[in-house]
């Protein structure tokens, strides 16, 4: 028998244990728990969740479930299309821990390699699109096409709020923009364009697959001062005009057909271009080129300011993150096929639709528009249903619009028989062997001629290529990534297997229910195991990333006020020590946010929060409060906190980001919240991708059941992604995760959590002071240290001992957030003992090396912290004049440390000459060779 | 002849006749870091009292500056859109960042000298 699962994924040994409880000065796992969780809230029993079973167990039981799939070939298209993963890349790349277990890249030198793939995104798109800026990509195409609206309502400074859609978007495109639309007071509709139009959509094609003429359009948008919006199929871009060379200020739309499974709705990445004036107004993650301290060109995330964690409610979305592992393999597609690759892919996809098309109409039947890429969409009054049945029973999804007009979308993957077998649906009965190109203007002049799009096309050479890049990153298959909030636990490879199935990665989002029974049965069990898991009656799994649940979830407590006549009720508190995220969601759903002071050991100040309850009684929405709270304290008062706002009239958010700390221990639900999102990508084991693709779902208690998101396919409204599931293709990952932990390991995967943060705490805690602790001396899941002081002391900033950590061989912890000048560390269950003693042993070391400067034995301006990180191009070179070793600054671990060391390919980035001298895209050859 | 003002969100003000220019403080300069960035009003644009006119941004910090006094645009430092950095060298000559008419004079009563300003930011 080998060990339990729970074993693998925990990471401390039942020795480590009794040894790191030892150093706390307690016999028990549970006195500790007690000792942080206050007794009001603890849950007293275990959750109904099965019981838990090994990896092959698990992995047979799922694989039967999803063998209830019939995962036909789809041509049902409508934003989601057949692709080839390259080999290469999905074993390189999308199965490689060590890009997908990788962290955002915010410390920007141990990140070099995937911030490299994302500005060669950026390059695509900018090349494809004809615009001047490209953003690192964002969660969906219907998310994006909304954010390009709320840059246009920005660009016009709120004084215009009508929004044009000129054309057939996709309708789950459509339903997103409304649902964002409701809030803002946007109004949207298809009629004139005015003075009050702040922008025109406008589809390329449409979703019936038709280009059709928009010259007018344009030309009145421009009078009138609108943005546009072109919504365009990249792969079409590859063969048609750009749409900046019509006219186009803003471009969005999916790259999910660049490589990326369908995965029966996602996660893809979406992306979004604009022209330089409105750069600033861009939502989500961009990377730019700057230099480092030596002038080496490197890599970072660019004009942060414009983000949420800064400007919080003014901030120019809600958006943390973006989708980076699904971004970096639509770059990898391009990168690996280049310009002909994807011309010839283009061309052939077009010569399909063409050929089909000219089928079904020598055979009399009639096909929408004279202009299409892709899509074929047939008149077939009264046979749609039929047809499309027709279609299954030959191994095929085709898309029924109504029960008058059938599309067909053709794909990379499709073939000649697909075309032929379809076409004769419709009474063809040949396929000729050409057919007249029905494509709007053609691109003009060469395009992606940038040299990484020409060196890498032997598989070879690609499998270095990405080898190349995952080496300059420091991800969790190297060592723990102690961020704080974050919950950068393991992603265990049971856990990820299923992603890469046929049965979830080919599966059409949209395909009829009879054929998808199996992923379905799996995504209801989750949501039952995350209702029980959190105390509430219903969960959706819609929402895209934490941020989209935030959205997801004040819309509902907006919309269940609006339900009892209470729409009036638009306050919201939020706590001072809020992630930004809070108030700009709060903002997107139209409540005016009021901040609650926080005391000095930075819980909720009760009773500012009191007064401001009475304050606004008459107006008071909700309450957004993060439990165990961002400064990682189990707050005694929480349920008092909870009854406050209820009195009040309010309902209760809980942010879960923290939830690691709760499982098993105590439910948001019981604690008083309404509403509680959970992070799938933290809490519950889902890689974060470097950058995304996050899940951030929504439990809510009865009375706000019917207010959680719907979709258009379901006959409901108000979405908030394009998918029903969001990303559906990676819940597969949270189910393995809890039926092998079952209700005994996913309990002490979080008191381990608990034991392994304070273990920290405690050995730290006489180098470096930690900020906050619960009543008894505890912390919950992370722990803040102060570093404020040394920079009087010593000169030393935090930032200084986030990087010289990378010298020690470490992702550094959340650095200045929550608070200034400090470092947040979350070790996870994850992290055997092993390591995190060797966390703590280079933080005591660092302490020593600050001391160093403090004690003056050391200049202030001169030392192994300033200097942080050091390349091997530094510590190797003929000349090296520091006040110290070259081997303390490569190998401060001690000389062991060289068999292991991971040399960072930068030393650390300009930041200020990133911003000032922005550079988001690599520019076209001909612009460099002067 | 100019005068002088400054105020408790570290702004300064040089008046003439009708006429103030704006800029921020050296102190306030020093604690926003490297400005990479500064979004400046349109000329013509009403002002009011405490209420946000420019944003300056650092890497890690965008910051309002508030309108001293009510009054209206009437000229901006173009120059700062290509080099926000002039603020971090002259914050207090070459790199103001507006200049605007003032509509209720009296509101210079309540502003500090340079003397009581510098003894409020120690």
């Amino acid at each position: 028998m080998t060990a339990p699962f729970s074993a693998r994924h925990i990471g401390p040994s039942d020795a480590d244990r009794k040894s790191m409880l030892k150093t706390l000065g307690v016999t028990s796992v549970e006195t500790i728990i007690s000792q942080t969780i206050p007794a009001n809230i603890r849950l007293g029993h275990d959750l109904d969740l099965p019981e838990a079973v090994s990896e092959a167990e698990a992995l047979a039981e799922l694989q039967e479930k999803l063998a209830h799939n019939n995962v036909l070939k789809s041509f049902i298209g409508q934003g989601y299309h057949g692709t080839n993963v390259p080999p290469v890349i999905q074993r390189n790349l999308f199965e490689n821990p060590a890009w997908y277990t990788a962290y955002t890249p915010y410390q920007a030198e141990i990140s070099q390699g995937r911030l490299e793939l994302l500005f060669h995104f950026q390059t695509l798109v900018c090349e494809l699109t004809g615009l001047d800026v490209a953003s690192a990509s964002l969660l969906d195409e219907a998310t994006a096409v909304a954010e390009a609206v709320g840059i246009a309502v920005r660009h016009h400074k709120g004084e215009r709020d009508r929004i044009i859609i000129a054309g057939a978007l996709h309708p789950q495109v459509t339903d997103v923009i409304e649902t964002r639309a409701g809030p803002l007071g946007l109004t949207i509709d298809c009629e004139y364009i005015d003075a009050k139009t702040a922008a025109v959509i406008v589809p390329w094609p449409d979703t019936y697959g038709v280009y059709r003429d928009f010259k007018q359009t344009i030309k009145q948008a421009k009078a009138a001062g609108a943005l546009v919006i072109a919504v365009c199929d990249p792969l079409a871009l590859v063969v048609t005009e750009s749409p900046a060379s019509w006219g186009a200020d803003i471009a969005a739309g999916s790259t999910q057909r660049f490589g990326v499974p369908i995965a029966f709705g996602g996660p893809h990445a979406a992306y979004l271009a604009v022209t330089d004036a409105l750069t600033r107004l861009m939502p989500g993650r961009l990377v730019g080129q700057s230099v480092d301290t030596k002038g080496r060109p490197g890599y970072r995330l660019a004009l942060q300011t414009r983000e949420q964690h800064i400007r919080r409610d003014k901030a120019t979305s809600n958006i943390c993150t973006a989708q980076a592992l699904l971004a970096n393999m639509a770059a990898a597609y391009s990168i690996w096929h280049g310009p002909e690759g994807l011309s010839e892919i283009a061309t052939q996809v077009h010569s399909l639709a063409s050929r089909f098309a000219a089928a079904v109409t020598e055979a009399g039947n009639t096909v929408a528009g004279n202009s299409f890429f892709d899509t074929v969409t047939v008149s077939a009054p009264g046979r749609a249903n039929a047809i499309a049945q027709d279609a299954e029973r030959g191994g095929r999804f085709v898309r029924a619009i109504d029960a008058d007009r059938v599309a067909v979308s053709f794909d990379e993957a499709s073939s000649e028989l697909d075309a032929f077998e379809l076409a004769e649906l419709f009474g063809a009965s040949s396929l000729p062997a050409e057919a007249e190109t029905k494509l709007p203007a053609p691109r003009k002049g060469k395009f992606l001629t940038q040299a990484v799009f020409h060196e890498n096309r032997s598989e070879t050479q690609m499998m270095r290529f990405l080898r190349r890049l995952a080496d300059k990153d420091l991800a969790l298959d190297r060592a723990m990534i102690p961020l704080g909030s974050c919950t950068m636990k393991l992603n265990a490879a049971a856990e990820m297997m299923p992603v890469s199935w046929p049965s979830v990665a080919n599966l059409h989002p949209f395909a009829p229910d009879k054929h998808t029974k199996g992923i379905r049965e799996m995504i209801a069990e989750l949501e039952n195991w995350l209702c029980e898991i959190t105390g509430f009656a219903a969960v959706s799994l819609q929402p895209n990333a934490g941020s989209q649940g935030e959205y997801a979830g004040l819309l509902a407590i907006r919309a269940y006020h609006a339900s009892r006549g209470q729409a009036h009720r638009t306050v919201c508190l939020i706590p001072s020590s809020a992630h930004g995220t809070n108030p700009a969601s709060a903002s997107m759903v139209g409540f005016d946010v009021v901040v609650v002071k926080c005391t000095e050991q930075g819980e909720v100040d009760v009773d500012d929060l009191t007064a401001k309850a009475v304050q606004h009684a008459d107006r008071l929405a909700a309450l957004m409060v993060t439990y165990p709270s961002t400064h990682g304290v189990f707050e005694e008062t929480i349920k008092d906190i909870c009854a406050i706002v209820h009195d009040h009239g309010g309902q209760v958010y809980l942010d879960g980001a923290n939830l690691n700390a709760m499982v098993g221990l105590a439910r948001p639900g019981d604690i008083g919240g309404d509403v509680c999102h959970m992070n799938l990508h933290k809490t519950f084991a889902i890689p974060h991708g470097g950058g995304g693709p996050g899940v951030g779902p929504i439990g809510v208690a009865a009375h706000l059941k019917k207010f959680l998101p719907g979709h258009v396919t379901r006959k409901t409204r108000q979405a908030v992604s394009g998918a029903p599931w969001g990303s559906a293709g990676i819940l597969a990952i949270s189910w393995m995760y809890i039926r092998m932990l079952g209700p005994d390991g996913v309990r002490k995967a979080s008191e381990n959590a608990i034991l392994s943060a304070n273990y920290i705490a405690t050995r730290l805690s006489a180098h470096f002071p930690v900020l906050y602790k619960g009543d008894n001396g505890r912390v919950a899941h992370e722990c803040i240290f102060d570093f404020r002081p040394f920079k009087e002391t010593a000169g030393v900033s935090v930032e200084d001992v986030a990087k010289r950590l990378t010298d020690y061989g470490f992702h550094a912890p959340t650095m200045s957030w929550p608070v200034a000048g400090t470092l947040m560390v979350e070790p996870t269950e994850s992290e055997p003992k092993v390591e995190l003693d060797r966390f703590c042993d280079a933080m005591i070391s660092i302490a020593a090396e600050i001391q160093m400067m403090a004690d003056g034995k050391m200049s202030k301006t001169d030392n192994p912290l300033v200097n942080a990180p050091h390349t091997a191009e530094e510590v190797t070179a003929d000349v090296w004049d520091h006040p110290y070793t070259r081997a303390k600054a490569a190998f401060p671990s001690g000389a062991g440390q060289a068999a292991v060391k991971y040399w960072p390919p930068v030393s650390r980035i300009d930041n200020v000459y990133g911003d000032r001298n922005l550079v988001c895209s690599c520019p076209p050859i001909e612009a460099i060779a002067v | 002849m100019s005068k002088t003002y400054f105020t408790e969100d570290h702004e300064w003000l040089r008046v003439e006749g009708n006429v103030a220019t704006v800029g921020i403080t050296k102190y306030a300069q020093e604690q926003l870091g490297d400005l990479v960035f500064v979004d400046l009003p349109t000329t013509g644009k009403a002002v009011v009292k405490g209420g946000a006119a420019v944003v300056v941004e650092s890497v890690k910090a965008a910051s309002d500056v508030y309108a001293p006094v009510d009054g209206s645009i009437t000229d901006v430092n173009t120059a700062l859109s290509s080099d926000p950095a002039i603020v971090n060298g002259a914050p207090e000559s070459d790199g103001w960042l507006w200049k605007m008419t003032l509509s209720n004079p009296s509101q210079l009563d309540g502003l500090m000298d340079e003397a009581a300003y510098l003894k409020m930011v120690g």
